[in-house]
């Protein structure tokens, strides 16, 4: 390619300062997490391990630590179930309204979030007379994490073919033997890539969250969000978010990890 | 017994294609089908609906009101519009820093490189939300790292930074589709870079411009918390709906305001089809 040198030195520092500018600000977060003074001056004044420990000892943060991850274990359940069925229904057969299907499971995360969310919570209250709880929350979050279990599933049965499930049926096993004992396990990183991307997805969600959660049921986004203009609280909400910072290094790196087992089949 | 049972089951699911199928789709169009796009048009039919001032309830008679009140009151254009606006300039600043970034991931690093920067631009994506808006509230506060205040530039700008992945990885995926056989032709016919870029680069990676597009512009039409945390006293579409939810208790009007990004996105998505960009999501 005729690019001149300059235009290649430029291109080069544009993505330089690009991804520094995504991540100056997580790392400001990290390091006011450590920071003594109570109202994050700058530069700091000290450094020191309270915040940390306070956070650690705080309950509103526990509780809404395992809140969080019941939802998130829960959407991300029904998701795989959702997920996957719909992925064998439109890649293993040809039947009337079947790009509908793809444009249904896709909705839920193109329409704008407080649509989805003003809509479910309206229907729980109105239409349907349920109370909001943790149930309604869970509901809520597969709706729109079904997506990604059925990409991937989608994705690994176009990639598979049928043959080894042609050939598991000529030696005799029935359609339960061959799905437990052949398509199953070819599907097993897709669905682990897909469950952890719902997993992520309901995790992090904010918006569906306030609307579809009564007065006693706090996720962390929700925790966060409620405390954020609490002065007193700010150092703990730094360490919560250094804390989720860093942790979301773990499934990217489990997402490395099964994409590269993918590949060495 | 139960062991016949399954075998027959196992048989019969074998030489019944349409009811394979049908099971299948029952549970997934049950819930998506049923249940969420009923959800939708629930709430659609209550916006032809009002509340009584004094009792706060539901009056469930067929009106126009809240679509009136919505045309005619100057308030609503006035943060319609601004809403509008913020969609445009954080898809254009996305654009213009995106660009460069994925160009110069596709074109100019090597295999190894190109798999670590990718990586590099999905990690924040999964570090949460809150955290991101929070920590330029951190740097935008008075006495912060910047300490440029807040309003709507400052939603701009962290609206801006919150979607830039979303800009970026389609645009690096499109761009690496892109034959490097294009590029090297157009040098030999004499092309520079701005024309080669121009005429080869730029009308190829179209699409997945517009896809990343998509994200960007639908992701800033719905937000009401980053312009809470960082907006200062703006106020965009978002926050009508929600204030109309919680304060005031008006929940037809509150669906009347968001069928506007709703029409506004449907709108935009049958624009950009023919591009092609919905294949590049």
């Amino acid at each position: 390619m005729n690019l001149s040198r300059t235009a290649r030195a430029l291109l080069r520092i544009a993505l330089a300062l690009g991804l520094g500018v995504i991540y100056v600000p997580l790392a400001v977060v990290l390091l006011n997490s450590f920071n003594s003074d109570r109202t994050f001056g700058w530069p700091p004044s000290g450094l020191t391990f309270q915040w940390w420990r306070s956070a650690w000892n705080s309950t509103g943060v526990r509780d809404a630590l395992w809140t969080s991850i019941q939802a998130g274990l829960g959407a991300t359940a029904i998701a795989l179930l959702l997920g996957t069925m719909a992925a064998f229904a439109v890649q293993r057969y040809r039947f009337f309204g079947r790009d509908t299907v793809s444009l249904l499971i896709v909705l839920p995360i193109a329409l704008p979030g407080i649509v989805t969310g003003i809509a479910l919570s309206n229907t729980f209250h109105t239409v349907l007379g349920v109370p909001l709880g943790l149930l309604t929350v869970i509901v809520g979050h597969a709706t729109f994490c079904v997506v990604t279990v059925y990409n991937n599933v989608l994705a690994r049965l176009r990639r598979m073919g049928r043959g080894l499930e042609e050939a598991s049926a000529d030696l005799g096993a029935d359609t339960f033997t061959t799905f437990r004992l052949v398509t199953f396990p070819m599907l097993r990183s897709a669905l682990l890539a897909g469950g952890l991307l719902a997993f992520a997805l309901s995790f992090d969600e904010i918006i569906v969250t306030t609307f579809t959660s009564g007065a006693g049921v706090r996720t962390l986004p929700i925790w966060i969000f409620e405390n954020l203009f609490r002065p007193n609280q700010a150092p703990v909400v730094n360490v919560v978010a250094a804390a989720l910072i860093v942790f979301s290094v773990v499934p990217i790196y489990l997402a490395q990890r099964l994409s590269g087992e993918a590949q060495t089949h | 017994m139960s062991g016949s049972l399954r075998r027959r089951a196992a048989a019969f699911l074998h030489r019944h294609a349409r009811v394979r199928l049908s099971l299948l789709l029952s549970a997934p169009l049950a819930w998506l089908g049923l249940a969420y796009l009923g959800a939708l048009a629930a709430l659609f039919v209550t916006a032809f609906w009002s509340t009584d001032t004094f009792t706060g309830d539901l009056v469930k008679t067929f009106t126009l009101a809240n679509f009136q009140d919505l045309a005619t009151g100057e308030v609503y254009r006035t943060i319609a519009l601004r809403s509008l606006g913020v969609a445009v300039a954080v898809t254009l600043i996305d654009l213009v820093i995106a660009f460069p970034m994925a160009f110069a991931m596709a074109k100019l690093a090597s295999p190894r490189a190109q798999r670590w920067l990718v990586i590099l631009v999905l990690t924040p994506l999964w570090a949460s939300y809150l955290v991101k808006a929070y920590a330029w509230r951190v740097m935008l506060s008075s006495d912060g790292v910047l300490g440029w205040g807040y309003g709507l530039t400052a939603t701009i700008l962290t609206l801006s930074y919150l979607w830039l992945p979303y800009m970026i990885l389609p645009i690096y995926a499109g761009l690496e589709r892109l034959p490097n056989s294009l590029l090297d032709a157009a040098g030999d016919l004499g092309a520079r870079g701005w024309r080669t870029f121009r005429t080869v680069v730029w009308p190829l990676s179209f699409p997945a411009v517009v896809a990343g597009s998509i994200f960007t512009f639908s992701l800033s039409l719905g937000d009401y918390i980053a312009v809470k945390i960082v907006g200062g006293k703006s106020q965009l579409i978002g926050n009508v709906v929600y204030d109309n939810i919680g304060a005031a208790n008006n929940l037809p009007f509150a669906a009347a305001v968001a069928t506007v990004p709703v029409v506004i996105m449907l709108v935009y998505l049958a624009a950009v089809r023919r591009t092609g960009a919905l294949e590049n999501l």
